[in-house]
């Protein structure tokens, strides 16, 4: 993928889809239940206006709002083997696949980007929670693996949005080697003295907090996301107790001295940006108008929030 | 003798045998050798076709066999000088981990592994091999040591997975296992893990991400239990059966996915049928693994880890 394919595609679309009017103009807050109009949400990065429920995003969106311009060229990802345990439960794996494809109109569950944020040069990979619950398999590790390979190559800090209920349960043992594999990973960033951020998001549960998501070099997560390793029910099955409110919540976490912070997802692009330049040794970032981006690139910008909005 | 479900049947041969032989010794003048002799010859035929196909189900209740030799008895019979070492230096010492110094072949070691217990009390004090994190803290700082003082990690997994628990979650259980992970393929000693019954996910990760992973022929390693894969992907927990299959977590398919560099064979009717035997064939088990990286050195020793991991998954099963 390139700048033409990120950016010059979109504005194309959106001149030829702009009179379909969206079927769905309004949705509803998953907590407050408050009417938000999509524009409005999107624009908001999916966060209620009423209430600051966070609900999910996708990884498409969450760069289009994190990047500067919402510009970010893709990063490749190798290919894996397909299925490699011809798995089959009630439908086969690979028609699994396929409907979460369809679903979420990518490929896999993590999209992993090159771009600059507040004129910060980064490596950003996110995790789908809509593509098969964004369970890590040889996909998703490769992922991982090939954006902190290109963040290595580029000198520039990695910076991994979590979501995910596990461990792909189709491809089995090889989804559980994900763990020492992202692993490997995080430690080639450590050797190369780059920072890895974990941004952990609603809901990052089981292998994956086993893992990648928790060795982060700061640890930040979204309001009210669930993080933990055995499911809420289960351990309450095993202890025969109630749980706490709130247990499992990242203010918890916060609490008991697993992050380093709680952040909505409307100020994490100015957060990341001044703890990268931290620890990187640049400047602070220029708090002031950037320079005029080229004339095409605001409509890019609305357009394509808006655009994957209506077609819901 | 405890049996399985699926060996009733022996259990009912081997049963008649031993009555047979209980009425003579109270009634000498009554010969029954012949006929418990037969009994015996069918029970041994029996038992060698029940294990000559084992399902992947199956194996999943051998390797949780109860009787099975733990890691207790494979430290006690393996090694000598055995030092427990204890605590995380945090917060607790978690009786779910053994580990410490020890020797084997005279050589010094450190031994760590996941201890379910044998009976009612030990099994409650060891937490059934559940792990919180502080025994996953444990197994970092003594990795840490070993690494230190250039003494090479022997770990011994047999755990249903690591304790779902309220404290185990505030205490944070993730990052203890993911940091008992990045330890394992850290440290610039040689690493040798023996699956010896159940490899249970992330609880098992953190102790066997070694540059050598070998498996008792009966043990299993799997991404979750067939039961709980049963009741997420089935809707139906009874579905274990199909589970087990379509997971692959038997030695020999992780042998055939490159994930376990070696089958360890166990004795007819499992290990429970003959520890000693059991045991003394994962003592010559660590001892090739043991010989196989003894010319690597430092730094060497985690490259070869790291390109493992980074290789897996590159083949698939064949259909």
């Amino acid at each position: 993928m390139n700048w033409i394919t990120n950016y010059v595609r979109p504005t194309i679309n959106s001149l030829f889809s702009r009179r379909e009017v969206p079927e769905n103009l309004w949705s509803k807050c998953d907590d407050c239940g408050t009417m938000l109009f999509h524009r409005e949400l999107a624009d908001n990065q999916n966060v209620c206006t009423s209430c600051g429920h966070h609900m999910g995003i996708s990884p498409r969106d969450r760069f289009t709002a994190l990047f500067d311009g919402g510009v970010f060229a893709e990063v490749e990802v190798p290919e894996p083997v397909q299925d490699p345990l011809k798995f089959r439960d009630q439908k086969r794996y690979p028609d699994r696949l396929k409907a979460a494809q369809k679903k979420t109109g990518e490929k896999e569950a993590m999209l992993v980007a090159e771009g600059e944020i507040n004129r910060t040069p980064i490596v950003a990979a996110a995790q789908d929670f809509g593509f098969m619950g964004g369970s890590m398999s040889m996909y998703v590790g490769n992922a991982i693996i090939a954006g902190a390979e290109r963040a290595i190559k580029l000198k520039r800090p990695f910076v991994l949005f979590s979501a995910a209920g596990g461990a792909r349960m189709q491809e089995g043992i090889l989804g559980l080697m994900q763990m020492p594999r992202t692993t490997v990973a995080v430690e080639m960033l450590k050797e190369a003295g780059l920072p890895y951020i974990v941004v952990l998001t609603h809901p990052t549960t089981g292998g994956v907090t086993a893992s990648y998501a928790m060795l982060g070099d700061v640890q930040i997560a979204e309001p009210n996301a669930l993080i933990g390793f055995a499911g809420a029910r289960v351990i309450e099955q095993t202890i025969r107790e109630k749980l706490p409110e709130g247990f499992q919540r990242a203010e918890y976490l916060l609490d008991h001295g697993m992050l380093d912070r709680v952040t909505p997802r409307t100020q994490l692009k100015d957060e990341l940006t001044t703890i990268i330049r931290l620890l990187m040794g640049m400047d602070p970032a220029v708090v002031a108008d950037l320079p005029a981006p080229a004339p095409a690139q605001p409509e890019a910008k609305a357009a394509t929030p808006a655009e994957k909005a209506s077609d819901k | 003798m405890n049996y399985l479900e699926f060996e009733k049947p022996l259990a009912e041969i081997e049963g008649k045998a031993e009555e047979l032989r209980a009425m003579a010794r109270s009634n000498p003048e009554m010969d029954v050798e012949k006929e418990a002799a037969a009994l015996d010859k069918k029970a041994s035929d029996l038992l060698k076709d029940l294990y000559r196909t084992l399902t992947p189900w199956r194996k999943c209740q051998v390797a949780r066999h109860p009787d099975r030799p733990h890691c207790k008895d494979y430290i006690e019979a393996l090694f000598t000088e055995y030092t427990p070492l204890a605590g995380d230096r945090n917060f607790a010492d978690d009786h779910a981990v053994m580990g410490g110094l020890a020797r084997f072949d005279g050589k010094p070691v450190m031994v760590i592994g996941h201890e379910k217990g044998n009976d009612t009390k030990s099994r409650i004090e060891r937490n059934f091999g559940m792990a919180r994190p502080e025994g996953y803290r444990k197994s970092i700082r003594l990795m840490e040591l070993a690494d230190r003082f250039g003494v090479p990690i022997i770990t011994l997994v047999d755990t249903p997975g690591a304790y779902p628990g309220k404290g185990a979650e505030e205490r944070g259980q993730s990052e203890a296992i993911a940091r008992s992970t990045e330890t394992c393929l850290n440290v610039k000693v040689p690493l040798i893990s023996v699956v010896i019954g159940e490899g249970g996910s992330g609880g098992a990760v953190a102790f066997a991400t070694a540059n050598r992973l070998a498996m008792l022929e009966h043990s299993i390693y799997s991404v979750i239990s067939p039961e709980g894969c049963a009741s997420i992907l089935w809707k139906d927990a009874e579905k274990m059966r199909e589970a087990a299959e379509a997971l692959r977590l038997t030695a020999q398919d992780l042998n055939e996915l490159d994930i376990c560099d070696k089958i360890i064979p166990e004795p007819l009717g499992g290990a429970h049928r003959d520890k000693d035997a059991a045991i003394k064939s994962v003592g010559g088990a660590i001892r090739d693994l043991l010989r196989d990286l003894s010319k690597m050195k430092g730094k060497e020793l985690r490259d070869d880890r790291r390109k493992k991991y980074l290789g897996l998954g590159s083949k698939g099963l064949a259909a």
